[in-house]
């Protein structure tokens, strides 16, 4: 690889860092974007088959086309700015929104040294970088100057910082027992212990000593990418579509290619933090990427699901959810395991 | 120029301009998300300094969660920006005298020999298993252990006060409490009945 590419950075010069980076985060974003056009159309199929119903299926063998006639749709669109709307907001608003949420797959990894940058703090950058993500939807909301984007924005600020902390809680729980903030470390101290050595390496992953934080951390994403059930922010029936409501076309696009890339981004990143990555379950198996795929298609399955199975939640009990279970459960499960890890009967030695 | 220099400039102009439309910008609110650029860019040169967990803590805590809390005030204000500028006439004496004062102490502990350039040369270069997150975690929990928690401390009972200062309970509100219908069953609200179906003969 090193020697094929060589003929190409002699071309660049010095040049050649910066278009190799390039290079490699196009082969990161490109396959993302697809996938999350794939994902909205597996959202609606999911969806339709829960719901008895069929899904899309005209467009393309089996529906297949839809995602590229919806992006084509939009793409054609006019974007409309209200006239008395904060213009220069109105347009940052999207960008705001989009741009988190690709910056944050920087430092994913992906298999064995396969990563962007492995940086030592990366937890700490994923939490920086998702903690930025609120932005997009509360700077959109108030720019557009009208009443529903606003409550929308309000509703969104209070939401994503309550549930910031609970996930913060949960990702020090991890933190803890692999001692390292780097991600693939993170994911190689879960190929270890008892049970992987004896070939069941799904039973010694994050996900098993860390059951409640688990759980705390899927549903605090869940309420962090405002998806259903927690979805108030652009809830139809009470804000109409929330911060979205006077954007069309593209604009709009880019709110839902970022929704999609953070379910994405929030699912990898359970399957990175708690379920051991690209290692495999079994022992007589292989490593390798497809395993991370695998386990992160089934998170986000558990989110389509969770959209076609719970109403709304009221605005009151996400916020005491979020306040009054997450944040004492997690503290108190914060606690033990630190004392499990000092204490005699400590797994993680 | 060295790449280093290009982008510590490159931040910081950004970081003296947005900082400049912070009090210049006659929104508030944009005033606020030019603090977060601020704020963001400061985060950048503390990362050039090889200060990773000082930047980052620095977007995560004020960019992430101060900021959007701000934001959130800022926003639902309902500021008449003609009443404020009234003001600033009267206000300015004090207001320049404080600066001044701020100016002076500035160049007094940067140009004075306490902590010039000399008093304080650069550290040599960590190597390469330096961890910056490390070194101030067995700094923060073993030599300044006390001082640390007692700012945390401090920080809680700031916090309790704030609740008990703003904590009121209502009475003859008709909501009802919260737990009593979270522990709802299906079996107290409805009743399925077996039916056998009507045709018609």
């Amino acid at each position: 690889m090193e020697s094929m590419l060589q003929p190409v950075a002699d071309f660049f010069g010095p040049a050649w860092p910066a278009v190799w980076t390039l290079a490699k985060i196009v082969a990161i974003i490109a396959p993302l974007m697809i996938c999350v056009a794939y994902l909205t159309l597996a959202e609606r199929k999911v969806i339709g088959y829960m719901q008895v119903r069929i899904g899309p299926n005209r467009v393309g063998p089996k529906g297949l086309l839809q995602p590229i006639a919806d992006g084509v749709k939009l793409l054609l669109k006019e974007i409309i700015v209200p006239s008395s709307s904060n213009k220069g907001l109105f347009i940052l608003g999207p960008i705001l929104a989009i741009a988190p949420s690709l910056a944050a797959w920087a430092v994913v990894p992906f298999d064995d040294g396969l990563v962007l940058a492995n940086v030592n703090a990366g937890l700490l950058f994923l939490l920086a970088i998702t903690s930025l993500e609120v932005y997009g939807v509360i700077v959109a909301g108030w720019a557009s100057n009208s009443k529903y984007p606003f409550l929308g924005s309000m509703r969104a600020a209070a939401q994503m910082v309550s549930y910031e902390v609970s996930m913060g809680f949960a990702l020090i729980c991890v933190l803890l027992i692999s001692a390292s903030l780097n991600l693939s470390d993170i994911v190689t101290s879960q190929g270890t212990g008892m049970f992987a050595d004896m070939g069941l390496g799904f039973l010694s992953w994050n996900w098993l000593p860390l059951l409640p934080m688990f759980v705390v951390y899927l549903i605090s994403g869940i309420a962090e990418t405002n998806r259903a059930p927690f979805d108030v922010v652009e809830g139809e029936a009470e804000v109409v579509a929330g911060h979205m409501v006077e954007y069309s076309g593209m604009a709009f696009a880019l709110f839902f290619l970022a929704e999609y890339a953070n379910m994405i981004l929030v699912s990898i990143l359970t399957s990175v933090l708690f379920l051991g990555g690209w290692l495999s379950p079994v022992g007589f198996l292989p490593d390798g990427f497809h395993w991370l795929a695998i386990k992160t298609a089934a998170i986000l399955f558990i989110f389509l699901w969770a959209r076609a199975t719970f109403p709304r939640f009221r605005y009151d009990q996400i916020m005491r959810l979020g306040w009054k279970v997450f944040i004492p459960v997690t503290l108190v499960w914060v606690f033990v395991v630190a004392v499990w890890l000092m204490s005699p009967l400590s797994i993680w030695s | 120029m060295e790449f280093k220099t290009f982008v510590f400039y490159f931040l910081a102009v950004i970081m003296v301009f947005a900082a400049l439309r912070v009090i210049t910008a006659r929104n508030p609110v944009h005033a606020a998300l030019f603090l977060v650029l601020t704020f963001f860019n400061a985060g950048g040169i503390w990362l050039l300094l090889q200060a990773e967990f000082l930047a980052i803590t620095l977007v995560m805590v004020y960019v992430g969660a101060v900021m959007v809390l701000f934001l959130f005030v800022v926003m639902m204000l309902d500021i008449n920006l003609d009443r404020i500028r009234e003001g600033f006439w009267s206000y300015l004496p004090v207001g320049a005298l404080v600066g001044i004062l701020m100016l002076v102490e500035m160049v007094m502990v940067l140009g004075g020999s306490y902590f010039g350039l000399e008093a304080m040369p650069a550290p040599p270069p960590a190597g390469e298993s330096f961890s910056n997150t490390r070194e101030l975690g067995r700094v923060l929990y073993t030599d300044y252990v006390y001082p640390f928690e007692l700012a945390s401390l401090v920080l809680l009972v700031a916090m309790v006060a704030a609740v008990t200062l703003t904590l009121r309970k209502r009475k003859g509100i008709k909501g009802i409490p919260a737990s009593e219908q979270v522990a709802v069953k299906r079996e107290g609200r409805v009743e399925l009945v077996k039916m056998q179906a009507e045709k018609e003969d």
